[in-house]
């Protein structure tokens, strides 16, 4: 089989990871070496999915022993099988770093054999990039559950990033559709990864010169959809792996139905996009905005609601905290009001040291007032004309896109207004995802 | 005229500079709008087309009169308003050589809190163009494709800002042993880089050889993996074009066919 062939095969099993950032780590080549990397990483094209390609993502083989229902890689599946030999992927590597199709190499296994061979295989081919090409650049592993820990070490002293996939959002569902992966197995990496960054990070501090372990920490990734958990139990279990397992991220990946399987979604299922979308609003808001599971919850049923985001809804479900004085409240509330991000909250209270902040300075600043003018008082006033019906609140709290949806779903009681905004047309791709939506999640 | 020419009478004198396209040449018209008390309503390059309606003053590059008007910036403005300027000077804004003129005519006057006069017309237009050449400087790290050309890496690119002076720090960190070339199409200049040093050079045009048999194979295989990645059910116009503007698309590989080989090439090979 040419190169060609296998890369094909290797990729395309492979896509269904969603990481593909480059992000965390900041070096320069060695001389005689190549490759480095920017903390803010570099996306070096997108793919017709609108995805970010940064990282070459390929698996170094997908033969696999496992039988996990909603792989396309198990045992059972009648797929293609190829693998990389370490040289031939080291070479392919660098041949696309030079030309600076990648930022680096993202790499994972089927687990051919043991998850230790599986491993040295890996290992082997990061050892190649790291020591002979004398790589510098970026490289994201991904850790095999079962492997050994000594097998585990090495490889996150060669990469940038590892990951251990949680796959499912609860022990349950990995027993019914990954019968060879138990949840034991799988947080055992994963906090062995987090003693390993701890310590490096302590032995940093005493030797400058010791070697780095995974210098742009670890993620996971689970799939949604495919089983049936709440989204609160989700963004739970979401926040109890930051705190526990100081992940960097943690990646949600809508559920396509690769298998036709008895215990899963059926072939036709369309990918539950608008759900992913608000768990990362609701992951977002875990990160950044200080809120903490619970509270996106508080009086909802463990849904996240379909047409607004998880902020607006929180805060339509506290009026008793609102309006606030934009000259006055803490930074901690600023960042709760809708429509103030990190970046507006930092300059307002930057800017109102100098002069108390108008609705006038507040837009010159930078702070975007559409959906932020519900829920602030500017200098003791009101935004001048700000709907005031319930209704046309909760509009103007959506954007286009949601607005499309709710009226499409919800039938039109509201009476023609003189100047009716244009309801944008769904193309079809917008009603997929509106199927989506009203089947129960 | 009055001795300090307020910035609205002066500009009625309907007054043309040309100067040489030069960062200098600029700092000289800076010079003489102030030593001849007057405000150009335009400042143009030496290939601007002849204007007759209104009088024409060809401002000639002095370097000392340069090297005092660059000192001055930083030390009467700030040295943030000095970068600031020498930034714009590379962006794409329109009139920008008179915008920056306004600039400095109100910096010197206010001296280092200028910046922070968020409301500013000059202030906020020379910031958000700054703003868009760094964000098209940072697309090129990843947007650009380079071709292997007998072990030299080149590429041609179509930039709307001069960001090649942005780039060779970034390339120079990521392949300190290859010998690159990055010409600008539109601003006719190259950035050229050999082991541990490198230039930004003037460069009227590039033509790259067609590629060999093995730089093909990249490229061919760098387009199915490009293809492949793509989840199918998840496709999604919209966002692409919002994520990788179709300007860049006619340089990167991905969106590009390569002409089939001529048959004395692949005797060649075979």
């Amino acid at each position: 089989m040419d190169t060609m062939e296998k890369l094909r095969i290797l990729s395309d099993a492979a896509k269904y990871d969603a990481a593909c950032t480059s992000s965390g780590a900041q070096k320069s080549a060695r001389r005689g070496g190549i490759g480095s990397a920017e903390a803010c990483g570099i996306c070096h094209s997108f793919a017709g999915d609108g995805r970010c390609i940064s990282l070459l993502k390929v698996l170094q083989t997908n033969v696999c022993v496992y039988d996990c229902a909603y792989c396309v890689n198990r045992r059972s599946n009648d797929t293609r099988r190829a693998s990389f030999s370490p040289r031939e992927l080291a070479e392919l590597t660098i041949a696309f770093y030079r030309r600076n199709y990648i930022e680096g190499l993202f790499l994972s296994s089927g687990v051919a054999g043991t998850p230790d061979a599986a491993t040295e295989k890996m290992i082997e081919t990061l050892r190649l990039l790291r020591e002979e090409y004398r790589f510098s650049g970026y490289i994201h592993a991904k850790a095999i559950p079962g492997a050994d820990a000594a097998l585990v070490r090495r490889l996150g002293l060669l990469a940038d990033r590892l990951s251990v996939n949680i796959e499912l959002p609860s022990g349950a569902s990995l027993q019914r559709l990954a019968p060879d992966k138990t949840k034991a197995a799988i947080l055992a990496p994963m906090s062995l990864i987090r003693g390993g960054i701890d310590e490096n990070r302590r032995d940093l501090v005493r030797f400058r010169h010791s070697p780095h372990f995974a210098p742009a920490g670890q993620s996971t990734q689970m799939i949604i959809g495919a089983t049936n958990e709440t989204d609160r139990q989700i963004l739970t279990l979401t926040a109890a792996l930051y705190e526990r397992y100081r992940l960097k991220r943690v990646f949600y990946s809508a559920y396509i139905p690769v298998n036709d399987a008895r215990a899963l979604p059926p072939v036709s299922t369309p990918p539950p996009l608008w759900r992913e979308h608000r768990l990362y609003q609701g992951d977002w808001l875990l990160r950044f905005y200080g809120f903490s599971s619970d509270e996106l919850f508080d009086g909802t049923e463990g849904r996240l609601h379909p047409y607004l985001d998880p902020k607006c809804h929180w805060a339509l479900r506290h009026k008793e905290i609102f309006p606030l004085e934009v000259n006055r409240a803490p930074y901690e509330l600023l960042l709760r009001v809708p429509g103030i991000g990190v970046k507006s909250a930092w300059r307002i209270t930057r800017a109102r040291r100098a002069a108390a902040l108008t609705w006038d300075a507040l837009t010159k600043i930078g702070v975007v007032t559409k959906r932020a003018r519900h829920f602030l008082v500017a200098n003791g006033k009101r935004y001048f004309d700000a709907p005031a019906a319930k209704e046309d609140i909760l509009l103007d709290l959506m954007s286009p896109r949601e607005r499309a949806l709710y009226r499409a779903e919800t039938a039109p009681v509201r009476q023609l207004s003189l100047f009716e905004e244009e309801t944008p047309t769904l193309s079809p791709i917008e009603r997929k995802e509106l199927a989506c939506l009203a089947a129960p999640i | 005229m009055s001795r300090r020419p307020d910035l609205k009478t002066a500009a009625n004198s309907a007054l043309t500079y040309r100067y040489d396209g030069s960062f200098e040449g600029f700092l000289c018209c800076v010079f003489e709008s102030y030593t001849a008390h007057e405000m150009p309503t335009a400042i143009v390059g030496p290939d601007a087309p002849e204007i007759s309606l209104f009088d024409v003053k060809d401002i000639s590059t002095d370097e000392e009169h340069a090297a005092r008007v660059a000192c001055s910036i930083p030390a009467r403005i700030s040295p943030a308003a000095d970068e600031l300027l020498r930034h714009a000077f590379l962006t794409c804004l329109p009139e920008k050589e008179l915008v920056m003129l306004r600039f400095l005519r109100q910096g010197y006057r206010y001296g280092a809190r200028f910046l922070s006069f968020a409301g500013n017309e000059e202030v906020w237009r020379l910031t958000e163009a700054v703003k868009r050449l760094l964000h098209e400087a940072h697309l090129l790290k990843g947007f650009i494709r380079f071709s292997d050309q007998k072990g030299v890496l080149v590429t041609t690119i179509g930039p709307k800002n001069f960001v090649l002076p942005f780039l060779a720090h970034h390339f120079a960190a990521r392949f300190p042993e290859e010998h690159i070339l990055i010409y600008d199409e539109i601003h006719h200049a190259a950035l050229v880089y050999r082991p541990y040093e490198s230039a930004v050079i003037p460069m009227d045009a590039f033509l790259a050889a067609p590629p060999d048999e093995e730089e093909r194979k990249f490229r061919a295989l760098w387009r199915s993996f490009y293809d492949t990645i793509e989840i199918r059910p998840r496709h999604n116009e919209k966002c692409r074009m919002t994520l990788l503007p179709k300007r860049y698309w006619k340089y990167m590989t991905e969106f590009t066919k390569d002409e089939p080989p001529e048959m004395n090439m692949i005797g060649a090979a075979t």
